[in-house]
């Protein structure tokens, strides 16, 4: 009998204890979705400082700028802390995800260009109108990037940061070598205008190509280049997909597809380590290049192509890329990522941030401030780099945005141009398997 | 033998049916009402505890279980029924069984499963031979036999993604390791990710290393419990190391072989993180002519890429039902196993 109550008294112990860590494991589970803002309990730290969270994907730079520390200067009450998600295709569903359920969200949350229609036309109300902040002017901006995070009803949802306005790299000692034109202003005259020109320059090029560099990188990086100087590239202006016959996007196929057919194509994917060792190794002489891309070439060109590559106009004036920050509603600390967000998009920090990583200024008010309309890249062979992207960057058409213009291209460049480039299927086959998976993504 | 003291075989045994204080009780004198319902209560409690204890211990089980497994295998089959789509995951159009319909006539489908077939062919069927005769090897006596065991689980405790990275550079065209030992013996690189072949037995290889050394574990676990007179008569009747193997060791461990070609064939089934990532791009669509992208990756793409929900949940019910098919096909073989013994 005490035996028996004591084995009672235990097993209400472990009943307890049992319940307890089953709590204990409930709410965990329940606190999980705050898990994205690491360490900001409530959104103030031991110190009694606000916490900011901002999300990114990849390398913004804002941290590598030093923003983020001249930031918290200035506001002492104030501590950032940035959740990069990298790659950058684990980012988007996992944004979208935590709108839907309203949780786990960063303070501020940066948007890519791709996405940034889908979110504007989807989840609008997820989001605080940024025209309204305090600070925010309109007219510092591009007329398109403004536009492009603009909802129907007016309400803007997210500040545009870089743009990639387009050039061509170009590596003058291979150009030279061939009999071509090195000179940065010669060679934008070489093609002025038509990006068919680009592809003559290319078979000129090709007739004596030195040390069995191609001409250029990839089919891809050039369809894109090409597509993004077009404002109707895979909607029309009602909002519908045109990717099957778009003229835009059946221009630059060909112009991508007779580079292939020219041999004038390393056949390479871009952003791919094999195509970063073909960089390390110079392999091709040209790139498709915006601003962005300086970055990547310095990196993985590294110091033994120093002074040798160089930077010219594209053909025609485009826009590959760039990115928006966003504030949720569901932001803890809603006003002060209004005015973080406010402040890393006013153009003297975008100057900052060209200076230090490259990123182009979509804030046209930076483009007269001496960082940007003086800046040269000593890498580029001092190309005054401020000057020729300001300029494709005040060329460049508004571009008309479509929900899925992410997968869209993507399906392009990584399944229709590869099989052609890497598979050798013919130009037909790649499109019909580009338009067959395209199909596939948008059927609902 | 003694009996201990105060001990009397009357006492020995007491009356069926009533407890080992039954003697005492017997003579002391009878309970009060208010007693005995005290001990009516504990006596009801002690049964409800005896009864319900255990749900209660398990229940936490179960409760994860439905939170965690059920709710969620329920949910996606509900959602496989509506179109949903991910940025706006709470608006469910009820669309009836098109999800399933038109995954029957999505050849990007059917390649999937063909290549999930094919992929778990060439990677399970040489892995678990493989594992088979390392551990054979393993349970001979030998010099540091716990480093080797040891030695074989290791790629089994590296993280998919940090092996399969590795492996995309080994197999890279230009700057790869297999193409460079291949033109050290004169032969021709080869294009691992763009051939389907090529790509397949590629994504097979970081499977197959992955995971031969933990089935040769489990062989060498079963294999230990083989008696060794079995093999010491087998050597006396004069047959040979090889003859053992096939004749000894490879029948006593059918049932594990079966638990292994079982577990190997789910796993392969569910294939994800190696053709995901041996792609260099990061990108969902195995290979530029989907030529490696198998059920989970085409499940993947598109819930996360194409954001098509209802459709990912068809996807994920389908591959559920087929692993309850071999399932099915694993029992019935096994009974004839049983049955033919």
């Amino acid at each position: 009998m005490r035996r028996n109550t004591g084995s009672h008294r235990s097993r209400a112990v472990v009943l307890a204890a049992v319940a307890a860590l089953g709590a204990g494991l409930l709410s965990g589970c329940a606190d999980d979705g705050d898990d994205g803002s690491a360490g900001s309990s409530g959104g103030g730290d031991s110190k009694g400082k606000t916490v900011v969270t901002v999300g990114t994907y990849g390398v913004m730079g804002f941290k590598q700028a030093g923003l983020y520390d001249e930031y918290t200067k200035l506001h002492p009450d104030i501590k950032i802390e940035e959740n990069v998600i990298d790659p950058a295709s684990n980012y988007y569903p996992q944004l979208l995800t935590h709108l839907g359920s309203g949780s786990g969200l960063a303070d501020i949350q940066a948007v890519e260009v791709g996405n940034i229609n889908e979110v504007t036309t989807t989840q609008a109300d997820k989001f605080v109108d940024l025209s309204k902040a305090d600070g925010v002017k309109k007219e510092n901006f591009l007329d398109w990037k403004w536009a492009q995070a603009t909802a129907k009803d007016g309400k803007t949802i997210g500040l545009g940061t870089d743009v990639g306005p387009m050039a061509i790299c170009y590596r003058k000692d291979l150009f030279q070598q061939a009999g071509l034109p090195a000179d940065r202003d010669a060679v934008s005259e070489l093609w002025a205008g038509d990006w068919q020109k680009y592809l003559d320059a290319g078979k000129d090029y090709a007739k004596k190509a030195p040390g069995g560099a191609a001409f250029l990188d990839s089919a891809g990086g050039l369809f894109n280049a090409a597509v993004s100087g077009s404002s109707e590239v895979y909607y029309d202006k009602s909002g519908k997909p045109i990717y099957k016959d778009g003229p835009a996007v059946k221009k630059a196929w060909k112009l991508a597809t007779d580079a292939s057919a020219s041999k004038l194509s390393a056949k390479l994917q871009e952003f791919t380590k094999p195509w970063q060792q073909a960089l390390a190794n110079g392999k091709f002489a040209t790139v498709s290049c915006p601003a962005w891309m300086l970055g990547q070439i310095k990196e993985y060109a590294g110091d033994k192509y120093k002074g040798k590559w160089d930077v010219a106009a594209a053909p025609q004036p485009a826009n590959w890329g760039g990115s928006f920050l966003s504030v949720p509603q569901a932001a803890k600390n809603k006003d002060e990522a209004v005015k973080l967000a406010t402040w890393l998009t006013a153009p003297e920090q975008q100057a900052k941030l060209f200076e230090k990583q490259a990123s182009f200024p979509s804030a046209q008010a930076a483009y007269s401030l001496p960082q940007v309309a003086d800046a040269k890249l000593p890498y580029f062979n001092n190309a005054p780099i401020g000057k020729i992207f300001s300029q494709a960057a005040k060329d460049s058409p508004t571009q008309i945005l479509g929900p899925k213009d992410a997968v869209i291209k993507q399906n392009f460049t990584d399944v229709g141009l590869l099989q052609v480039e890497q598979q050798g299927k013919s130009a037909d086959e790649g499109w019909k398997a580009a338009i067959k998976t395209n199909d596939n993504a948008l059927d609902q | 033998m003694t009996a201990p003291s105060g001990f009397t075989p009357d006492t020995a045994a007491p009356p069926a049916g009533q407890g080992g204080a039954a003697p005492r009780a017997a003579t002391a004198p009878a309970p009060d009402p208010a007693e005995q319902r005290r001990r009516d209560r504990r006596s009801r409690r002690y049964r409800l505890d005896v009864r319900w204890s255990p749900y209660a211990f398990v229940a936490p089980f179960f409760v994860f279980f439905a939170a965690f497994g059920l709710f969620p295998l329920l949910y996606t089959g509900w959602a496989s029924l509506h179109q949903v789509e991910l940025t706006n995951p709470t608006h469910m159009e009820w669309a009836g069984w098109h999800n399933y319909s038109r995954l029957w006539e999505d050849e990007f489908f059917w390649k999937a499963l063909r290549n999930t077939f094919t992929i778990g062919v060439i990677s399970t069927v040489p892995q678990l031979m493989m594992a088979l005769g390392i551990a054979h090897l393993l349970n001979y006596r030998l010099r540091a036999s716990m480093f080797f065991r040891v030695a074989i689980l290791t790629p089994y405790a590296t993280s998919v993604a940090a092996a399969t990275l590795v492996f995309a550079l080994l197999f890279g065209h230009d700057y790869g390791m297999v193409n460079w030992s291949l033109g050290l013996v004169g032969l021709d690189g080869v294009d691992w990710q763009n051939g389907t072949w090529t790509s397949q037995i590629a994504v097979s290889t970081i499977v197959i290393w992955r995971w031969t050394g933990y089935n040769a574990l489990i062989y060498l676990a079963a294999m230990q419990a083989v008696p060794n007179d079995l093999y010491e008569s087998a050597a006396l009747d004069g047959a040979s190391r090889w003859k053992q193997f096939l004749h000894v060791t490879v029948p006593s461990l059918r049932p594990t072989i079966l638990f292994t070609v079982v577990v190997s064939t789910i796993g392969a089934t569910q294939l994800f993180g190696e053709p995901l990532l041996f792609n260099t791009a990061g990108t969902a669509t195995g290979g530029a002519d989907h030529q490696y992208q198998t059920l989970g990756l085409y499940m993947y793409e598109q819930g996360w890429v194409n954001l098509h929900l209802g459709r990912a949940s068809a996807i994920a019910w389908t591959m559920f039902l087929i692993l309850l098919l071999i399932a099915a096909a694993n029992a019935l073989f096994a009974r004839r196993l049983r049955k033919s013994q």
